[in-house]
């Protein structure tokens, strides 16, 4: 059995199983209620997969009317809820636990209205990410935030962990690309919060919705920023003898004045795992990697990625390789964007997201790798340098709990280590129950009281994805914060 | 003289010098039951409604750029720092925060220098808020002392953040009704070498909305998208900034131009003049002039904005484009609701949201500044804010009626 606990679950609620069940099949008919076992299973974890439980039943809505009808079926009945996008949550954000309710939205998926001019568009939350810019992309337009999971992950579920990608260095992570949402309470009401105005007025709900984790409400519609593609895109990859050189590297590259939509790190143990798999043709000799991608016209891009490759050499790249076709610049970041794929087939692995400040990388670095070697662990460190997002990839075997305990150990020592240097535990993939415990790291209780009773202004009764992102003992507020 | 649209009387108002002493204050006044007026330098204090508060707490002395690492892209500064003093050291070491501090200054006829706790206060953006994104945007980190008289942090200086909830956008805007702003981070940019700003003379408003919202789809990084109307013999100017570095900006200007090419000629303004012209747009300064005019600010998506104005074309004494078109300025003369009973039913069939940003004391006392919520969202409001706020001793009825 694994490290990280989940309450017990309510005996009452168990014993009410079947009136329950028959409560959520008056409100959503057919297949939109699962019971069975069989396929309840589907649902029992996301992508923190060493995390099981199984949900008490499954409701897959069609409308935001039914979502509404469910929720507030299930406060009525103090039954917990866990929202679910796609599960493909890497910090078990969406995680079932056995006395709740698992409402999914992947039946609610459709494109509602683009609107090129005002560079909008309107969707229902089950769709994609990659679904969103694919409906576009014959109009030369994307959706920015591109997190690896692009494919599989729904903008619920972004919405919901406000999640970033490799590009956000230039265009932001959700927060900055969301404009709008249909948003429906736990006591049912469905409230329009935003809309396709750049600016929405009175308290800012919708920046505090966006990346609650689940715990507010529930997202069925948003209204997103899209933007025009760029003219081209092409990026270059550096080889440098240490990581320090390469963190010099960025560090100059920004102060120049150049942002790249994107600048990737890899350090040697990664470039040997995701070259093995992609071929991209990543310098073995390397000590580390770097991925810099800049957009613009052809000449542009000549342009830009002279500088930056002057920058690189006197910061000491050893090796540089421009992609000069468009399948050398997809092979560079296929190795990039299948990495954690790459290193699933030689290991399981916790991978950890700790954001530091970029000037404090070389030692972040190095005590990492200590960290590790402490506990006999291996740890391939992977991350967005530019905006200092860490991706340190910790190996383990799964079927040695005695192993995944010590990675569990370093990954959480590896998170103080970033807070200790003044950044954050979880720069993208959210708090879900693997951070939750170490909240009282980065925060003050009166700090983590706070933002449950913003909590609790949204869901009064704490049944909202209930055992997530505080430490369990320190929850129901209405028992403890608010005193 | 007093400027028509002065702040309440603020009988006694207390500066002071650190967090601690912030924190006192708030704690007295719960205490007390006397609840704050909370400003900078006040010189956005004709912005809302208007708050029934003893005394005043101020947090001008709370001053000082307090981190500033450009190769991180980041600035942190005391709440009461004078926006310039930031814009300064960031200029000095090539940096600046892109959203364009919007300058509220020449609109409300106050002085004094305008803060960074103001500046997120209001969520002050500028034209290139287009582009880059607001103020709540750029802002990454917060402390602030809550209504209920504690210190708190959310976020923090690293830009990629999403360890517990975002209180950090719920305080940009707030008004300093949730809390008292201490301290600020925003992720800052480069400044591009140059720029030029492309000029079409003549347009109509829908032609002018629609040749910005022309320029905003094209893969150059407009940074600026604004419509001027004709004024006297002046002939209407649909502006369009680009910023780049100096060999990128002659592509793109000229890339550009094409795109816009069979709308009119274009004139390229050199960077002094697109510099003054931008700061101008940055301080509504095309409405300034006439002190008595209500003045509304109201945001809808571009594609409804000219029709919407076309509506109010009764009332309107002088308006522009800011935004693509997202944003409209529009001034009407003095009467006694603002002519909100035509704006607001006009602003909500576009589906936008209109703020009343300047008139006379009671005037913002009687109409809605703020756009009226719909009852589930003011409950939530209201929740949200007495959550941090629940004694109400923070700028009570600066954003909604008590």
């Amino acid at each position: 059995m694994t490290g990280i606990a989940m309450p017990a679950a309510d005996p009452r609620i168990l014993a009410r199983r079947d009136e329950i069940v028959a409560g959520l099949r008056a409100l959503v008919p057919g297949e939109g209620v699962i019971v069975s076992e069989d396929e309840r299973r589907a649902f029992e974890t996301d992508a923190l997969t060493a995390y099981r439980r199984m949900p008490l039943a499954v409701v897959l809505p069609s409308t935001t009317e039914q979502v509404a009808a469910v929720l507030a079926f299930c406060d009525r009945e103090g039954v917990p809820v866990v929202p679910r996008g796609a599960g493909t949550s890497l910090a078990g954000g969406a995680l079932p636990q056995e006395d709740a309710v698992v409402i999914g939205v992947s039946k609610m998926a459709r494109v509602l209205d683009v609107d090129l001019a005002s560079r909008t568009m309107r969707v229902q939350t089950g769709i994609t990410n990659l679904g969103v810019s694919a409906a576009i992309a014959h109009e030369g337009f994307f959706y920015a935030p591109d997190p690896s999971s692009q494919l599989a992950c729904t903008i619920a579920g972004n919405i919901a962990m406000n999640s970033g990608g490799a590009h956000c260095l230039k265009y932001g992570v959700t927060t900055n690309n969301l404009m709008g949402v249909t948003f429906v309470t736990m006591r049912g009401e469905i409230v329009e919060i935003g809309g396709d105005a750049m600016d929405a007025p009175g308290l800012d709900l919708l920046g505090v919705i966006c990346g609650s984790e689940g715990q507010f409400g529930m997202v069925t519609e948003a209204t997103l920023r899209i933007l025009p593609m760029a003219e081209g895109a092409r990026p270059i990859l550096f080889g440098f003898e240490t990581s320090e050189a390469a963190g010099a590297a960025v560090a100059a590259v920004l102060g120049a004045g150049i942002v790249p939509v994107a600048i990737e790190f890899m350090d040697k143990i990664a470039i040997d795992i995701c070259e093995d798999f992609a071929h991209a043709g990543y310098p073995r000799d390397a000590g580390a990697l770097l991925i810099v991608e800049v957009e613009g016209s052809q000449v542009e891009l000549d342009e830009q990625l002279a500088r930056i490759e002057m920058i690189a050499r006197q910061h000491g790249a050893t090796s540089s390789r421009q992609a000069k076709t468009a399948a050398e610049a997809a092979a560079i970041w296929k190795g990039r964007k299948s990495a954690f794929g790459a290193m699933g087939r030689i290991s399981d692995y916790i991978c950890m997201d700790g954001t530091i400040p970029t000037g404090r990388l070389p030692e972040v670095l190095h005590r990492i790798t200590e960290i590790c070697d402490a506990q006999g662990l291996k740890v391939a460190n992977i991350f967005h340098a530019g905006d200092g997002n860490l991706h340190p990839l910790v190996l383990y075997d799964m079927n040695d709990p005695v192993s995944l305990a010590k990675a569990e150990e370093a990954g959480e020592e590896i998170l103080r280590a970033c807070v200790e240097v003044g950044g954050c535990l979880t720069g993208e993939h959210g708090v879900g129950i693997e951070k939750r415990e170490l909240m009282t790291v980065q925060f003050t209780h009166v700090e983590l009281a706070q933002m449950m009773r913003v909590k609790q202004a949204f869901d009064p009764n704490w049944l909202m994805n209930p055992a997530k992102v505080f430490p369990l003992e320190m929850r129901f507020p209405s028992h403890k914060a608010a005193a | 003289m007093t400027h028509p649209v002065s702040q309440e009387a603020t009988a006694d108002v207390v500066s002071p010098l650190d967090e601690a002493g912030v924190g006192a204050i708030v704690l007295d006044a719960i205490e007390r039951k006397a609840p704050l007026a909370i400003r900078g330098a006040g010189t956005r204090a004709g912005l809302g409604r208007p708050v029934q508060a003893a005394r005043t707490l101020s947090t001008e002395r709370l001053t000082g750029v307090t981190l500033l690492e450009p190769s991180e892209l980041v600035v942190s500064a005391r709440a009461g720092t004078p926006v310039a003093e930031v814009e300064a050291a960031l200029a000095e070491r090539g940096q600046r925060l892109a959203f364009e501090p919007f300058d509220h200054r020449p609109l409300y006829g106050t002085s004094g220098e305008p803060t960074i706790g103001g500046l997120v206060a209001a969520n002050a953006s500028g034209p290139r808020r287009v582009i880059a994104g607001a103020a709540r945007d750029a802002l990454i980190g917060v402390r602030m002392v809550t209504g209920r008289g504690e210190i708190i942090r959310s976020g923090g200086r690293v830009m990629k953040n999403v360890t517990g909830y975002d209180l950090v956008k719920l305080a940009a805007g707030s008004h300093g009704t949730i809390g008292v702003l201490t301290e600020a981070t925003f992720k800052t940019l480069p400044i591009p070498e140059s720029e030029t700003t492309l000029v079409l003379e003549g347009l109509d408003d829908a032609a002018g909305v629609a040749a910005l919202c022309a320029a905003m789809v094209t893969p150059f990084e407009v940074t600026g998208a604004a419509y001027l109307p004709a004024r006297g013999d002046a002939p209407s100017c649909t502006c369009l900034r680009l910023e780049n570095f100096e060999s990128q900006l002659n592509y793109r200007t000229a890339a550009l131009e094409k795109t816009l090419g069979h709308r009119g000629p274009t004139n390229r303004l050199d960077v002094p003049t697109s510099r003054a012209l931008w700061r101008e747009i940055a301080e509504a300064a095309p409405l300034l002039g006439h002190e008595r005019r209500m003045i509304w600010r109201i945001s809808v998506a571009p594609t409804r904005a000219a029709e919407l104005v076309a509506k109010l074309r009764p009332v309107l004494a002088s308006h522009f484009y800011d935004w693509s078109g997202g944003l409209v300025w529009i001034a009407v003369e003095p009467s006694e609701d603002a002519c909100a009973g035509l704006v607001r039913p006009a602003v909500q069939a576009a589906r936008g949201h209109a703020t009343l940003i300047r008139a006379p004391l009671a005037t913002r006392a009687a109409v809605e500044v703020f756009e009226p919520q719909a009852p589930a969202l003011a409950r939530l409001t209201r929740a949200v804010t007495a959550a941090f706020d629940p004694e109400g001793v923070l700028n009570p009825g600066r954003m909604h009626a008590l």
